[in-house]
């Protein structure tokens, strides 16, 4: 187990040193607190003034939007990178199993996600500054936008395994990422009522990110949510040690 | 130490590999010879275990490749064919990191670094990113990766491939060194390099073995091994020819060259290493007293022995 641990951690911190050895974290970092702060701020999107509350309401409803381009931007190099270059030959004869390398270099891009998430912390000085939010609110939000994120990442990291193109991983992931923001999203599922029977509309809207993440952002921890994301994130790194296995054998 | 028996591997219904079997031991140096395709990285990649087998068995150390993939990965130092690494690391953070993941830790991970660094070359590199470095450093980089924890078993695919002459040398020097505890397969396409290295070597065709021997005997397989390369000064051919066919272990005399000098090849009917042929043929040039100008037995090379087995081979399968 402990060995285990070791050998995660280690491909954790190579992979993440990948990522800050590169100018792509920091375009990475500077685009997303960019994009967040104006969805969140400008009066046609987030309105975060007009709306009067103390709360980073208009902060969290925009992250499956953004998460959408920028995490697939993130998650695209993971494999495909290593199938480019033949590391991953490298990877696969050195004495560790392939759980630990999936898990270890998911692991890496999660971290990195979510040091930019909290360098977005201004926001929340902001609307402590100006009124008294609920805290635990804002930490629930920033959970749920933790395993959002973490669910985005999952899914890129398994379209990143399927080709060694990270423009093909990029779109591949986007898209699939778009479907689950869509299954829940308001004006599809107001579109679905029309016709959908009832039990059809809730079983497609449960497969929404963006229904999971709605309980998180009203500071709601449902287990049921956490489990959908667990299971999610579970799902997509199995899918990806398979399609790595077949990869070996053919 | 390594037993492989029966090995086949399919890509969809291309046999690779076909029905490959051979025992390496400890001390061994084995070369693994074959022209492009022809199934040598197939057959490294099943032992490293980074192919699963399709058919067959490899056991490394006693461990099965398939039901102990961990201890063999323990046991063995692979350097992959075109040398992959990290792009963006530098020399020292990739070997730290190739150290750390063979469970390297505190001094001895900073001291296997030290030791790799210097044995390779690649002091003057260490803090260099590797996406900057030439060919042969990055090859170097990736092969000192691949004897970070001193294996006891070392599979290298083509090591010296891409390297200048010295660094060629260095690298074949490290190789017999390492050669002396350790069981090493390397392939290569460099005929000497099998002779300057190899304690035996195996020549590999369409996924099949064609041949498998120390680099002496293989070598008698080419087509002018063991003839021996007279020359002599104002002589009269037939007589000389005569004189020849008498020796018993002559097989023909072919005429090179009939001028100022007269120069023949002689074949032996039964090939063999040593110089008997030419010692019967000294004999005779001294009772009859020909004026001798140049006596040497051809060896044979080995990048014949390689043409001949290997497009022989080709001939055969395109009869059929």
């Amino acid at each position: 187990m402990t060995i285990s641990i070791r050998n995660t951690w280690v491909i954790t911190k190579r992979e993440l040193g990948g990522y800050f050895a590169s100018p792509v974290a920091y375009v990475f970092i500077v685009i997303f607190l960019v994009l967040t702060g104006f969805f969140t701020f400008s009066e046609q999107l987030g309105g975060f003034f007009l709306r009067d509350e103390a709360s980073l309401n208009s902060f969290f409803s925009w992250h499956p939007w953004i998460y959408l381009f920028l995490v697939p931007a993130v998650g695209m190099r993971l494999w495909s990178e290593e199938r480019r270059q033949g590391t991953l030959e490298l990877l696969f004869t050195m004495p560790i199993s392939t759980t630990q390398a999936i898990l270890g270099k998911f692991l890496a891009g999660w971290a990195f996600l979510v040091i930019a998430l909290v360098l977005t912390f201004p926001t929340v000085l902001t609307v402590r500054y100006l009124g008294e939010p609920d805290m635990g609110v804002i930490f629930t939000g920033y959970l749920g936008s933790v395993m959002l994120a973490g669910s985005y990442l999952s899914i890129s990291c398994m379209t990143s395994a399927l080709t060694r193109n990270q423009v093909i991983s990029f779109i591949l992931s986007a898209a699939l990422c778009f479907f689950l923001i869509l299954a829940g999203w308001q004006p599809v599922t107001d579109l679905l009522v029309e016709w959908a029977p009832k039990y059809l509309m809730s079983i497609i809207s449960s497969f929404s990110v963006v229904t999971h993440f709605f309980s998180f952002r009203r500071g709601v921890i449902d287990s049921l949510d956490v489990v959908f994301f667990l299971s999610l994130i579970g799902f997509c790194l199995f899918t990806t040690s398979v399609i790595l296995r077949s990869l070996r054998t053919n | 130490m390594i037993k492989v028996n029966n090995l086949t591997k399919a890509f969809g219904p291309k046999l690779a590999v076909n029905d490959v079997s051979f025992t390496v031991e400890r001390g061994e140096i084995l070369g693994f010879l074959g022209p492009n395709g022809s199934g040598k990285s197939t057959t490294m990649r099943m032992i490293t275990g980074f192919f699963p087998p399709t058919k067959g068995k490899i056991t490394v150390g006693g461990y099965d490749v398939l039901e102990s993939p961990i201890q063999i990965k323990k046991l063995i130092g692979y350097l992959p064919e075109n040398a992959p690494a990290y792009p963006d690391m530098t020399v020292r953070s990739f070997l730290t990191f190739s150290a750390q993941i063979r469970g390297l830790s505190g001094s001895k991970l900073r001291k296997a670094v030290d030791r790799v660094l210097e044995l390779c070359f690649l002091d003057s590199v260490a803090h260099q990113s590797i996406d900057t470095l030439s060919k042969g450093y990055r090859h170097r980089t990736c092969f000192a990766q691949s004897i970070i924890h001193d294996p006891d078993v070392l599979i290298l695919d083509e090591p010296t491939d891409g390297l200048d002459p010295n660094q060629k040398h260095e690298v074949r020097g490290i190789i017999r060194r390492m050669g002396e505890k350790k069981v090493i397969i390397f392939s290569t396409h460099i005929l000497e390099e099998v002779e300057e290295v190899c304690s035996r070597a195996i020549i590999v065709d369409r996924g099949r073995i064609v041949a498998d021997g120390i680099p002496e005997d293989l070598k008698l397989r080419a087509p002018g091994a063991g003839s021996v390369l007279l020359k002599l000064r104002d002589a009269n051919v037939a007589e000389v020819k005569e004189k020849l066919q008498q020796i018993k272990t002559v097989d023909s005399v072919l005429v090179l060259e009939d001028e100022f000098t007269l120069s023949l090849r002689i074949k032996a009917k039964y090939p063999a290493p040593g110089g008997d042929l030419a010692l019967s043929v000294s004999q005779a040039a001294t009772d009859a007293g020909w004026r001798l100008e140049e006596l040497h037995t051809e060896s044979g090379r080995l990048d014949e022995v390689f043409r001949t087995i290997t497009q022989s081979e080709t001939a055969q399968e395109k009869a059929a």
